[in-house]
């Protein structure tokens, strides 16, 4: 086994939309070892985000190879997919997509529901997520009810309840303030030192920084992949 | 599969538009109402139609004669003719497949004014003189006494049963007739029993509730009938067909009468079996009928709840593309789906059918209370659903929510997740 958690190689993906066909990603290769912290850069159109989708297997690409710990994720049933989602994968979004009409509770432990976990039992797992986000006292709330650091706070501990081996942030910071921007980083930065590789896409250069390295993406090739300097970090944490 | 997460969902998803899920349901549990209501009120009118006959033997015919309209052999056209006695036996001997005859004399030329005499009541009925033969084919009950036998046509005794109303006219209320005596056109009958027919509705000649039956032979040999045979009932053995014997009866008959093979008249006849028949078709008819209008509206019903479970899923398209992201496998979200379906629809269903039945059981109510006041017959009778009817009702109920839900499930996983994330 290699100390490779997420390998891709070569990786071609095109749209088609009628007649025409838009090449999104023009072979891409990228190598994250086990427990990184990274952040995917690049401008609108750049197709960061039809990166990330492949590499939460939300989407299928169309050439070249996704190694997702040392397994090859080619086409496969859906219903696959989803087990490799619910087991590898926590997903954290911009617009956080909790379940309108479900309690913080209830949104944490969703995870646990779709692996068959009785309710008492991924409620009681659910519940002690949340505590470690400081959301306890939230628990009964519905999302609406929530602020946007809280709610996104929620969807972190969502993320994570399934015990994934890899964070898929797709601009988790993108509908907040900068306080509670780096609040959320700051989660982010103890998730990933318990271990968890976390992946996050943004336009945030400041975000960005936070990590230790930083992929961009221009017209669908690596443009650079450069480890982040001690300078730039102690430069953030000033800022911070 | 029905656990707390599951009815949540189906509850807000409800919930979250009243109006509409009431009007989707609404088609649902008309068609249920309709179908409920149109099978009840086919049964009630076959209630009604049977109620009353359902008792008389099917597989019988009755034969009678009348004037003959073709010229045979010499004889004119015209001409008046009786059975005999010998044609009964000629029947029994020549025809296969005959069960019962039962001849009877039919007294209405004695029904000249108040023909029946007891002490100082007096009134008209009809006289018929029957064989013990015939209760076979015209089931009764005896109030009191007994039917006739074969020893009182043997003996040809004076006796004879009498209906109802001869009972209610000539009698005291609750006075036991049984060996009283009644004066029949002048002659005295000794009462050996009081019948009520099970099939009302059915009446030759006469109103059975006004007759008084006497032994066939006592009536031919008391008012001079001769072997005169007015009529006959008559039924076939298993395994053969009224409508072919009855042709070979006919045959028979007009061969020994010397009439023409071609005389469709001479010879009256009912062949109760090709009625009933009919009546069969009838009700096949207005089944198939009520089936098809209440399964349509049925289908109309259920293509609501398909377009509005259509409707919610595009509406939860983002909800959806979240739950797979976060790994619901499909079948949880088509199971969600159809749950929903179902749901929706066997709640509307069920309204319907309690509601329906409710209204049969109203009509139902309504037509005991008019027929407890007046005595005229009904042909509407007990409108109702059987349970087997009900619990197929119910069954079509949860295929129809199953499929409705199918086509919306379809489409829901075809959703990818990240257009459903996209989807803002």
């Amino acid at each position: 086994m290699s100390d490779s958690i997420i390998k891709i190689e070569d990786l071609h993906k095109s749209y088609i939309t009628g007649k025409n066909s838009l090449h999104v990603l023009k072979g891409i290769n990228i190598d994250i070892k086990h427990g990184e912290m990274v952040s995917i850069m690049g401008s609108s159109g750049s197709g960061k985000s039809t990166l990330l989708n492949i590499l939460g297997i939300l989407d299928n690409y169309d050439e070249g190879a996704y190694f997702l710990n040392d397994i090859h994720i080619g086409k496969m049933s859906e219903k696959k997919a989803a087990q490799f989602r619910n087991k590898y994968i926590g997903f954290i979004f911009q617009s956080f997509n909790l379940i309108s009409f479900k309690t913080a509770l209830e949104n944490v432990a969703l995870p646990l529901y779709y692996q068959n976990i009785s309710r008492k039992k991924r409620n009681a797992i659910a519940l002690e997520y949340l505590d470690r986000m400081g959301l306890k006292e939230w628990s009964d709330h519905l999302p609406s009810e929530l602020s946007g650091g809280q709610k996104q706070r929620v969807a972190i501990a969502r993320a994570l309840i399934s015990k994934p081996k890899i964070i898929l942030a797709d601009e988790p910071t993108g509908a907040l303030d900068t306080q509670t921007s780096y609040e959320v980083m700051d989660i982010l930065h103890e998730v990933n030192r318990t271990g968890i590789t976390v992946i996050i896409v943004t336009h945030e250069t400041d975000i960005a920084q936070l990590t230790q390295r930083i992929i961009r993406l221009k017209d669908g090739i690596i443009e650079s992949n450069d480890y982040v300097t001690n300078e730039t970090v102690e430069s953030t944490t000033i800022l911070q | 599969m029905f656990d707390r997460d599951r009815w949540q969902e189906i509850i807000s998803a409800i919930k979250k538009n009243k109006l509409r899920s009431a009007l989707t349901a609404f088609g649902v549990f008309w068609g249920i109402f309709m179908l409920v209501v149109m099978i009840g009120s086919g049964n009630g009118l076959k209630n009604g139609v049977y109620e009353g006959v359902k008792d008389f033997a099917t597989n019988s015919a009755f034969v009678w004669t009348q004037n003959t309209t073709v010229p045979y052999k010499g004889f004119k056209r015209g001409r008046d003719w009786n059975f005999t006695n010998r044609d009964m036996k000629l029947i029994r001997d020549q025809v296969a497949g005959i069960d019962l005859i039962a001849p009877r004399l039919s007294g209405w030329k004695l029904n000249n004014g108040e023909n029946v005499v007891r002490g100082k009541k007096a009134a008209s009925f009809s006289v018929n003189g029957d064989y013990p033969s015939y209760r076979k084919i015209d089931p009764c009950d005896m109030i009191y006494g007994r039917y006739i036998n074969q020893e009182d046509i043997i003996r040809k005794r004076k006796v004879c049963i009498i209906g109802e109303r001869v009972y209610d006219v000539m009698f005291e209320k609750d006075e036991d007739p049984v060996g009283k005596y009644l004066r029949v056109n002048g002659v005295y009958f000794k009462v050996i029993g009081v019948f009520r027919s099970k099939n009302p509705k059915i009446n030759i000649g006469s109103d059975k509730k006004e007759s008084i039956y006497l032994p066939f032979t006592t009536m031919q040999h008391t008012f001079n009938y001769g072997d005169r045979v007015h009529y006959f009932a008559m039924t076939v053995k298993p395994g053969y067909n009224v409508e072919k014997v009855l042709d070979k009866v006919v045959t028979v008959l007009k061969k020994h009468h010397t009439i023409a093979p071609d005389d469709e008249e001479a010879v009256g006849n009912f062949n109760l079996e090709k009625e009933v028949k009919t009546i069969q078709y009838v009700f096949l008819g207005i089944d198939i009928l009520i089936w098809i209008v209440g399964i349509g509206t049925l289908i109309a019903g259920a293509v609501g709840v398909s377009n509005i479970m259509l409707v919610i899923v595009k509406e939860r398209t983002k909800e959806i593309g979240i739950q797979r992201a976060i790994g619901a496998s499909p079948w949880k979200i088509i199971s969600q789906i159809i749950a929903e379906s179902v749901f929706l629809t066997s709640i509307a269903g069920f309204v319907g059918l309690a509601l329906g039945t409710m209204v049969l059981k109203l009509v139902s109510t309504a037509i005991e209370q008019n027929a407890g006041q007046s005595e005229e017959e009904m042909f509407f009778i007990n409108p109702e659903i059987g349970v087997q009817i009900a619990v197929s009702a119910f069954l079509i109920l949860i295929i129809t929510g199953i499929i409705a839900g199918l086509i919306p499930a379809r489409k829901a996983i075809k959703i990818k997740p990240i257009e459903a994330l996209r989807h803002e």
